[in-house]
């Protein structure tokens, strides 16, 4: 017995030290080494950006700050964090400094933990405007760390007031989209003539050519824990157009009610949409936003149109089409004429958390033209910073000016809410689109929950 | 070289190694003790270690819980039952109640049944290795790969395009259209298909501990019987069954506790969705995304008292096999 | 043997192997309904993106042509994919052998030491298995964080975790198969003068080896499997101890882009626990306790 338990406890243990050691010995190093200090290529484009704007916590000489990190959350993985770690790539080859991303989809989960337990991150991905309001007296005023000035000669005035809580400016815009337009395939429908610039042209066009696609439109709300927000994109966008920026303002700061008939106009008018729909609400509810327009190019058409964000060019089939000439956009009509050049946006905001000379070097990097270059050439992406032009081709050019240049830019109104009035207005819609006959009901939910979750703020 | 390996093999000697110096002290030092003394204190010094991690990872939390949810949700001041009122008077809250009712029982029954009757039939066959490792294989697979799995399993394309769907494609060469199966709340169908997922993958679970107890059986008990002309039904029910009742307790109640605290399924595939919601996704949204940690304590403790009869439960199984023993 | 006493033995196995049919039946038809979902991924993960979302993947058994590694080659390219798995490891093993160690000291005393409130005690311990870990979250990482012990991001924080978080159910488990063992091999080796020390490591432990592989095999594998104990103690603090968890779930962008290599990934992940699975079969054998019990 005594050797039986003894031989098992030694061979585990030997089992284990040797499995250690030879794993470890295969992977190689698993620690990184720190960047190496100066690239001449990088030198050249950090040297054009202090040109352009000298900032004065980022005074980086050459592997100034070597050996020094920066810890990074984000939600973005995959493709997009190989487009953020090469925009950060110059500032690391110069600084010699690293950034160490995390991304991860439980941002909300880390952050609330973190700002609760004073565990965070230098630098971290906010999940919206409403969540910065939150977590305002953990961030970092930006004033000490960017020229404001030049920062806000940079960038639309709105995008700038989104990143300021109580005058402290504690978040910037790191990339942005445009919402609402619409999409689709030239080679079916010809608007070489002009595309319509009113609802009621729009009615026209589909009108006119019915017989080319199985259904009007394309749509898909499906989208994991954020399911149902394509439809409140449609929403915001009725409401915008039909009632107005005030309005609309005033509806996502839980002023005007759900049950109010402006807002429950613009739902029925998305139920109008749903009706028009490929699939028909069923798969409305089960075709992920990512793929909903795929139908825009098969042969016969699923569809005519597609409303969506700018980014939708990087996701679905669209990367395989050729840019201009299997798809084009143009901006949503307007519905009432009092409104028009109203543009909705969204965007990611960086918030820090840690004002350390290498974060602090860093967030003055990330806003700077030459910095938001990089992502904007890789595609998929607008810069709120207006010098950033290297757009990869007319589409994206023609989406950055109409938020660059919009009359009247209003932010996305969900994004806005409280997360819980948020994720009511996610999910309603998600039961609105299964069950039409239900929209009252649906709306007094929204009020009872618009009651509860403004009166926590 | 990793500096950290050095570290890691420390701990994974060291640590083994701490403990069993520990329970060798602990004995040097009782023995130096009174003769009564040492039954008395030996069972709360071997306890000592598990109580302090317990202690500090479980029970501090949930004391922390328990105030947290008498507070509002910015923690300022005291609200009474306010949450708890709250959380049995929403709508939302009654769909989710039912439906972890119904995660409770469906999973507990199929995963325990269907563990007990392949651990029960593997033991017979040669191929047992293999057997067991394919029923394992879902559990080995992290929850994000399952739910891809799943989502694959229950898709669903217009028509008249091509079912990407393994289930809608069944159905198609069976010349029934396409169903959006996690739609369906009728009968609570989306429910159960997302408890399937679940038991798919914890089945292997029950099944691998199940399949321990039944191997500890003696060998001559069952051997004696059948000589004695019992057939192989009535061994199973008279002998093999009571024997593994106890584990078979052991199974049932980690179930039961893992059905209530199941939210990672509905999650990814419908994040409460089409009235699929559940209560611990309910406790993690108010905590997370809603940022109102006062409700979410209030469905901790909730839960907690949910499991106050399985532990009764248990506890009189245990004084039933202490009066064998 | 006569010719008559072969045929008889002969007829004798063939109506075993008759009877057996069903048994074969079964099982074999239970493994097939076990294996078509995991399958089914299988042979998407060598699918193109476009593939997935236009056709079934039992299409793709008659057109092999379109098959690729490149799913598996961007899962295996990433920087950080060897450095995952070796964090990962570094979890896992202490998380695992760790727990095991404390639960067994703990279930050996409920299980065969006699003390008052003990079983109020084991209910209580067991009932801790309801506590939700998101709401640990918060005091733990406080206790961690700069306010308290700073070891946030360190794998200690994650050991010590996931020890607290898994010995409900390794005592508990523990604890049932100890107590199932022969009251009369502990009593005779009390008779013999043994101490409870000799006991618990000559006798109770090796007679409870198919509990502790089974126990082995879960801890392990929740630990190797596990994300968001990692991300919340080690996560953005440290990122350099990223488990393969972690990097996995950074291979799909936050708009979804990338899912296909979800499954490629999933079968990399899924290798090692499987391998720990079955090196640990051996341990499931019948008759450790049988055998000990000698009348």
């Amino acid at each position: 017995m005594i050797e039986q338990i003894g031989s098992t406890r030694t061979r585990v243990a030997t089992a284990v030290a040797v499995l250690a050691i030879i794993s470890a010995a295969c992977s190689g190093s698993a620690t990184p080494t720190p960047a190496a200090s100066t690239a001449p290529s990088a030198a050249a484009s950090v040297g054009a950006s202090m040109a352009a704007s000298p900032s004065p916590a980022a005074s980086a000489a050459a592997g100034s700050l070597a050996g020094q990190s920066v810890t990074v959350i984000g939600t973005w993985g995959g493709s997009e964090q190989d487009a953020f770690m090469a925009m950060v790539k110059p500032w690391e080859d110069q600084t010699g400094a690293t950034v160490k991303y995390t991304g991860t989809r439980d941002l909300n989960t880390v952050l609330t933990t973190g700002v609760a337990s004073g565990v965070l991150p230098d630098l971290a991905g906010l999940p919206g405007p409403g969540q910065m309001d939150q977590w305002a007296s953990s961030l970092v005023d930006l004033s000490t760390v960017l020229d404001v000035n030049t920062y806000k000669s940079e960038t639309a005035a709105p995008l700038v007031d989104l990143g300021t809580v109580n005058g402290k400016m504690v978040g910037v815009f790191i990339k942005t989209s445009i919402k609402g337009l619409i999409w689709y395939d030239p080679k079916v429908l010809d608007l070489s003539a002009g595309a319509p610039t009113t609802w009621d042209a729009l009615q026209t066009v589909i009108a006119n050519n019915k017989t080319k696609a199985a259904a009007p439109w394309c749509l898909g709300v499906e989208s994991g824990a954020a399911s149902g927000w394509p439809g409140t994109d449609w929403i915001e966008d009725f409401v915008l157009r039909t009632a107005g920026p005030d309005v609309y303002n005033q509806w996502w700061q839980g002023k005007v009610k759900w049950t109010d008939p402006a807002i429950k106009a613009a739902w029925q008018s998305f139920g109008q949409i749903v009706a028009q729909s490929y699939g028909g609400g069923t798969a409305v509810n089960a075709t992920n936003f990512a793929n909903a327009g795929d139908p825009l190019f098969k042969t016969p058409p699923g569809c005519l149109f597609l409303h969506q964000a700018s980014f939708i060019t990087g996701l679905g089939a669209f990367p395989k089409m050729a840019t201009g000439t299997d798809y084009n956009f143009f901006p949503f009509p307007d519905i009432n004429t009092q409104f028009t050049g109203a543009v909705e946006g969204a965007g990611d905001l960086f918030g820090m958390f840690h004002n350390t000379p290498a974060a602090a070097s860093l967030m003055a990097y990330l806003v700077t033209a030459p910095a938001q270059d990089i992502w904007v050439k890789i595609g998929g992406a607008i810069s709120a910073n207006k010098n950033a032009t290297d757009y990869p081709d007319a589409i994206s050019k023609r989406s950055a000016d109409l938020l660059a240049n919009a009359k009247v830019f209003v932010f996305d109104a969900s994004d806005l809410m409280p997360t819980a009035m948020n994720n009511e207005f996610w999910a309603d819609i998600v039961k609105y689109v299964q069950h039409p006959d239900q929209l009252d009901a649906l709306l007094a939910d929204l009020d009872k929950t618009q009651a509860d979750a403004y009166a926590a703020q | 070289m990793d500096p950290r390996l050095g570290t890691a093999v420390i701990v994974v000697l060291g640590v083994p190694a701490v403990l069993i110096g520990y329970i060798w002290l602990t004995e040097r030092v009782l023995g130096l003790l009174g003769q009564r003394a040492r039954p008395r204190l030996r069972p709360w010094l071997w306890l000592a270690p598990a109580l302090a991690f317990l202690i500090v990872f479980l029970v501090y939390p949930s004391i922390g819980s328990l105030i947290r949810s008498f507070q509002n949700a910015a923690g300022t001041k005291f609200v009474g039952l306010d949450n708890y009122a709250w959380f049995f008077n929403d709508d939302a809250t009654l769909i989710a109640l039912k439906n972890s009712l119904i995660w409770l029982v469906v999973l507990t029954g199929l995963t325990v049944g269907l563990g007990l009757l392949i651990a029960v039939l593997v033991d017979r066959v040669r191929y047992e290795t293999v057997a067991k490792s394919v029923i394992f294989v879902p559990l080995a697979i992290s929850m994000v790969a399952a739910s891809v799995i799943w989502t694959f399993m229950y898709d669903y394309q217009v028509p008249p395009n091509p079912q990407v769907g393994t289930l809608n494609a069944a159905l198609g060469s069976a010349g029934i259209a396409p169903i959006a199966w996690v739609q369906i709340s009728d009968f609570s169908l989306n429910s159960i298909l997302l408890v399937i997922v679940m038991a798919w993958m914890w089945t292997g679970f029950c099944m691998v501990i199940l399949s321990a107890s039944l191997k500890g059986i003696n060998p001559e008990l069952l051997e004696a019987a059948r000589v004695d002309g019992a057939t192989e039904r009535q061994v199973f029910r008279r002998i093999t069954l009571p024997l593994m009742a106890p584990t078979i307790a052991v199974v049932m109640t980690t179930m039961v506790i893992t059905a209530l605290k199941a939210f990672d399924v509905v999650y990814v595939m419908t994040s409460g969705h089409f009235d699929t919601q559940v209560v611990a996704f309910q406790l993690i949204q108010e905590l997370y995304n809603f940022g109102n940690p006062g409700r979410a304590s209030a469905i901790g403790i909730v839960l907690l008292l949910a499991i106050v009869p399985v532990m009764a439960f248990n506890v009189r199984r245990f004084r039933a096999q202490e009066a064998i023993r | 043997m006569t010719a008559e006493t072969v045929r008889a033995a002969s007829v004798g196995r063939w109506a075993r192997f008759g009877r057996r049919i069903p048994l074969h039946f079964v099982v074999i038809f239970l493994m097939v309904i076990w294996l078509i979902p995991t399958i089914g991924l299988l042979v998407n993960s060598f699918r193109p993106p476009e593939a997935l979302t236009e056709s079934g993947w039992w299409t793709a058994i008659f057109s092999p042509s379109q098959f690729t590694l490149n799913n598996y080659a961007h899962v295996l390219a990433q920087s950080n994919i060897s450095a995952g798995f070796v964090n990962s490891l570094f979890i896992s093993i202490p998380a695992t052998v760790i727990p095991i160690m404390v639960a067994a000291f703990a279930a050996y005393a409920f299980a065969w030491m006699k003390f008052p409130g003990r079983d109020i005690l084991f209910v209580v311990v067991v009932g801790l298995l309801v506590v939700p870990l998101q709401s640990t979250f918060i005091p733990i990482l406080t206790l961690y964080g700069p306010k308290g012990l700073n070891i946030a991001g360190s794998f200690l924080a994650v050991w010590l975790a996931h020890t607290g978080y898994g010995l409900p159910f390794a005592i508990y488990l523990l604890r049932n198969f100890m107590g199932e063992l022969p009251r009369e091999v502990f009593e005779s080796a009390a008779i013999d003068g043994a101490s409870p020390v000799t006991s618990f490591f000559r006798l109770a432990l090796p007679m409870t080896v198919p509990a502790i592989a089974a126990l082995a095999i879960f801890q392990f594998l929740f630990v190797w499997n596990d994300l968001l104990v990692a991300l919340i103690y080690i996560g953005a603090q440290n990122p350099d101890n990223a488990p393969l968890t972690i990097v996995v779930s950074n291979l799909v962008s936050s708009l979804g882009g990338g899912w296909q290599y979800l499954a490629a990934a999933a079968f990399v992940t899924m290798a090692l626990p499987l391998a720990v699975f079955l090196a640990l079969q051996r341990y499931f054998v019948r008759g450790i306790v049988g055998g000990s019990v000698k009348g």
